[in-house]
């Protein structure tokens, strides 16, 4: 074979099973390759530009006073956002303490008890659909539920809610992937020493699931904390200290939008700073999330 | 030793019982809560959509005013920006996306890259909307400008073709990541016998491997549609939000979405009702879209289980 | 109710620990199993053996509720436990997998600590006592597996790292850490290595003293090796083209392998099977 290799005076067969790159089929290869090496080249632009200026023009505004003070009011200088970032822990928080309960105990039914696959099936199809719901009519839906019936009025709680909603199906989605993954045999063990369902469940399965329920939350806790259009008009906004969670509440996302489309520049400043710790923030949290998928027992 | 030696160690007491048949019905109860959900929100909106029913009825999506001062209210340009954006954003990003999921589905580079690729492209989705808007507003917009200029064009800036670059940006990790798996989750041998029978690499991709994939990635498609026609912070940061229907891409136009963020918060008596409609036809349209793709992406799933 | 499990208990306890009686096992519409009846005495090793897909898991599973989890099975005759019907409708299933354990094919530890493994079946059992007598409880129990000597200096660490031999062992520990009057254990050693698999077996000659021991084996040595007494499953084809598994013969081990009353159970048994 090798002897072939390199040996000029070929039968004209043999000579046909070398590359020849200037054969139509091979040119149409070449080409198409190159294509799709270009589709990614223009993909990954977008995503290198965003975070460099993001970088660039946030950099500057990362100060102490940045995490430590209100913004300024319009047209002064200095300040920063830090009732905006406790703001969005705050909302953030509360979104979990309802979705996080809510979708994982959903999906121990879907994973667990739904006996008959009928309603599992129906479960799992809305729920997919409602993850393709756009966010701001999470946001509608709060505002009518919450806000213009006054029960809580724009409020940290309303935005809170509203973020639950959107958090909901990755957290179902994500926590009954992780359940079907622990084996059969897990759940048999326990109830063969004579577990309760609720032990089973409580006790074994999920605990062995844990680490893929975390690395769920964590994406959907990431996705929450960079969600704007649902809060505009829920949690609303503040320029100052969060005041409980009945009040109106300032928020990254929202300080983000609102000081974009102000024409001073201490704001605009602002805004890069913002938007450089939602960033870093999703980084950050996809970086944990690979690394906790990777402590998986199963 | 026998059962009957440790009775009471052993026999579940009437609580525990209790608390087993409450648990599963807890769960049982969030799930269908879930299920509901859905229409719960769909049912809220539509009927504080009510009023705004009652005055415009079905003239409210060809009408194309709206005007908060004379509680007049069309929503046909939204509508139209709506649909106009997402389908240009789609023109962009599809061929893109269908290119970038071959390539990352196809072994032209080692694992180990196209993994950190994909990584890449998951952030690209992961980047909160808002954070797209403020780089368009100070990069892509002026960017845009410069290059229109070049030509001579006037361009104010804010517009529907800027939205929809920056929409196409944002679906294309939906595009990529749904066609990739419908890609590689094709049987290995559809490929091995393609290029057994003599086949070139783009002549399998293009004859048998695609079309193979094709529902999948028009699930994946329809998915991105429905997203792109219910983003809401990137578009309404740089499309200028003028409630005129424009046929040019290079004018500023607006869609629901971007009407209902800018208008909740300081609407007052007919004009939220109005909003309420409008958020309905937006969840009517997302609906009938996403329920197409879920369709059709699960019957895809169904075909390789 | 619970309360008359245990009276009955107490009452009929007599030389037969399972009555099977006249059982017949489906499948939704599938009849996998026909016409069992036999009885199983206490404190010995009765062995399951046959053709695999006969049935013999499947009425291994019947014997603690276990199929109750799979939704298309159901069962018709009876199935006495020291002379209680395990399927009366006033029975608690997660009572009776109390009394009876089980050890499965392939070794499943839990995704926690040695100890918490062996902890786990005596805390939801309602154990009362206090650390020191859990922390005894655990070391009887992985003494009784023989297993107590090579884990008892790294009981923290996860049962998984444990060799498959040493996870099985752990799982029994496990089943008998909650003090069943019945082990079941499914080809227990199908998954491990001849060493593992000696070690198993003297374990269970070992528990035999305590316990009623159930086993499926496909091993026919194995069963000649531990077993007092064997049942011989076989299965035959039916008019609609399945196949239904039924109890071809019920002896003493001695019996089945040195004087088989059955042509098939002699084909079996002398490796002649098809
Ligand atoms: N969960 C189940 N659902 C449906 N059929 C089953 C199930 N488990 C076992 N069977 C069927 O019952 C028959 C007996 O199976 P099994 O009890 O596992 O046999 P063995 O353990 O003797 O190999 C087989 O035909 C098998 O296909
Ligand atoms: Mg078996």
């Amino acid at each position: 074979m090798t002897s072939f290799r390199g040996t000029s005076p070929e039968s004209p067969s043999l000579a046909g099973l070398r590359k020849n790159s200037s054969r139509p089929r091979d040119v149409f290869n070449i080409i198409m390759t190159g294509l799709s090496v270009l589709c990614v080249v223009i993909t990954l632009i977008p995503l290198v530009l965003v975070l460099a200026f993001v970088t660039i023009q946030g950099a500057g505004s990362i100060t102490p006073a940045l995490f430590t003070e209100l913004p300024p009011p319009p047209g002064l200088e200095g300040g920063g956002i830090a009732n905006a970032i406790i703001g969005t822990l705050i909302v953030v928080a509360i979104a979990t303490l309802i979705s996080v309960p809510f979708g994982v105990m959903a999906a121990v039914y879907l994973s667990e008890f739904s006996k008959d696959g009928q309603v599992a099936r129906w479960v799992r199809f809305f729920t997919n659909v409602l993850s393709g719901v756009p966010s701001i009519i999470s946001g509608v839906f709060v505002y009518a539920l919450l806000v213009r019936t006054g029960l809580t009025g724009y409020s940290a709680v309303a935005g809170g809610v509203a973020l639950a909603v959107l958090m909901l199906p990755t957290i179902i989605r994500t926590t009954d992937e992780a359940l079907n993954i622990i084996p059969q045999e897990i759940r048999w063990a326990s109830i063969g020493v004579g577990a309760s369902r609720y032990q089973t469940v409580l006790q074994i399965v999920l605990p062995a699931a844990i680490p893929s329920i975390l690395t769920g939350v964590t994406l959907a806790i990431a996705r929450a904390a960079g969600e704007t259009a649902p809060l505009i008009f829920t949690a609303l906004f503040s320029s100052f200290w969060p005041n409980g969670i009945l009040q109106p509440i300032a928020t990254l996302s929202v300080l983000v939008y609102n000081f974009a489309i102000v024409p001073f520049e201490p704001q605009q400043e602002l805004a890069w700073a913002g938007s450089l710790i939602l960033v870093l923030l999703v980084l950050l949290t996809s970086i944990i999330a690979r690394v906790v998928t990777r402590q998986k027992t199963y | 030793m026998t059962a009957s030696d440790v009775p009471n160690t052993r026999s579940r007491t009437a609580g525990e019982k209790k608390f087993d048949g409450f648990f599963v019905g807890l769960t049982t109860a969030f799930a269908i809560g879930t299920g509901l959900l859905l229409l719960a929100i769909s049912f809220i909106i539509l009927m504080a959509a009510i009023p705004a029913i009652r005055e415009f009825g079905l003239q409210f999506v060809i009408a194309s005013t709206w005007n908060p001062v004379q509680d007049a209210y069309g929503a046909l340009p939204m509508i139209y920006g709506t649909l106009v954006s997402a389908f240009i954003a789609l023109l962009i990003a599809v061929p893109l996306g269908l290119g970038v999921a071959i390539f990352l589905s196809e072994n032209f580079i080692p694992l180990k890259i196209r993994t950190v690729l994909v990584f890449m492209i998951e952030l690209l989705a992961a980047i909160p909307s808002v954070v797209y808007g403020l780089w368009g507003i100070f990069v892509l917009i002026p960017a845009m400008k410069w290059f229109f200029g070049l030509f001579g064009l006037q361009f104010i800036g804010p517009s529907m073709l800027t939205a929809a670059l920056i929409l196409s940006i944002m679906i294309l990790p939906i595009i990529i990541a749904i066609s990739r798996d419908s890609l590689a989750s094709l049987p290995p041998d559809l490929r091995q016998a393609s290029l057994g029978i003599g086949a070139t690499r783009w002549g399998t991709i293009f004859r048998v491997l695609i079309p193979a994939a094709v529902s999948g990635i028009v699930g994946g498609i329809m998915l991105a549609l429905g997203r792109a026609m219910g983003e809401t912070m990137a578009a309404t940061m740089v499309i200028g939000n003028s409630n005129q229907i424009s046929l040019s891409l290079l004018e500023p136009g607006n869609t629901i979405a971007s009407l209902l963020a800018n208008q909740f918060a300081e609407a007052k008596g007919l004009q939220v009702s109005a909003l309420m409609y409008a958020a309905f036809v937006l969840v009517i349209m997302t609906l009938v879209v996403n329920i197409l793709a879920q369709v059709i992406v699960s019957n895809v799933k169904a075909k390789y289980d | 109710m619970v309360e008359q499990v245990a009276a009955q208990t107490n009452q009929t306890k007599t030389s037969t620990v399972f009555k099977i009686e006249d059982c017949d096992i489906y499948y939704g519409s599938y009849k996998a199993v026909r016409d069992v009846s036999m009885e199983i005495p206490p404190n010995q090793i009765t062995s399951f053996i046959g053709p695999s897909g006969c049935g013999k898991s499947t009425i291994l599973r019947c014997l603690n509720r276990l199929n109750d989890l799979i939704e298309i099975f159901h069962l018709t005759g009876k199935i006495l436990y020291h002379g209680q019907n395990l399927y009366d409708s006033d029975i608690d299933p997660v009572e009776v997998r109390r009394r009876i354990g089980m050890v499965f094919q392939r070794p499943n530890p839990f995704p926690k600590t040695i100890y918490d493994n062996i902890a786990y079946g005596p805390r939801i059992n309602g154990f009362k006592g206090d650390t020191d007598e859990m922390d005894a409880l655990v070391e009887r129990s992985l003494k009784r597996a023989v297993l107590w000597d090579e884990v008892k200096d790294k009981l923290q660490e996860s049962g998984f790292s444990l060799s498959g031999g040493q996870q099985q062992r752990l799982c029994i520990a496990r089943a008998v850490a909650v003090d069943p009057e019945v082990v079941l254990m499914d080809e227990p050693c199908s998954a491990l290595d001849p060493i593992s698999t000696l070690k198993i077996e003297e374990l269970m000659m070992e528990l035999r003293e305590k316990y009623t021991i159930v086993i499926v084996t496909h091993n026919m040595q194995q069963a000649t090796r531990v077993a007092d007494k064997t049942a011989f499953f076989n299965a035959v084809p039916t008019e609609s083209g399945g196949k239904v598994g039924y109890l071809a013969e019920f002896n003493d081990t001695q019996e089945i392998f040195g004087n088989p009353k059955e042509t098939a159970t002699r084909d079996y048994v002398t490796g002649r099977f098809g």
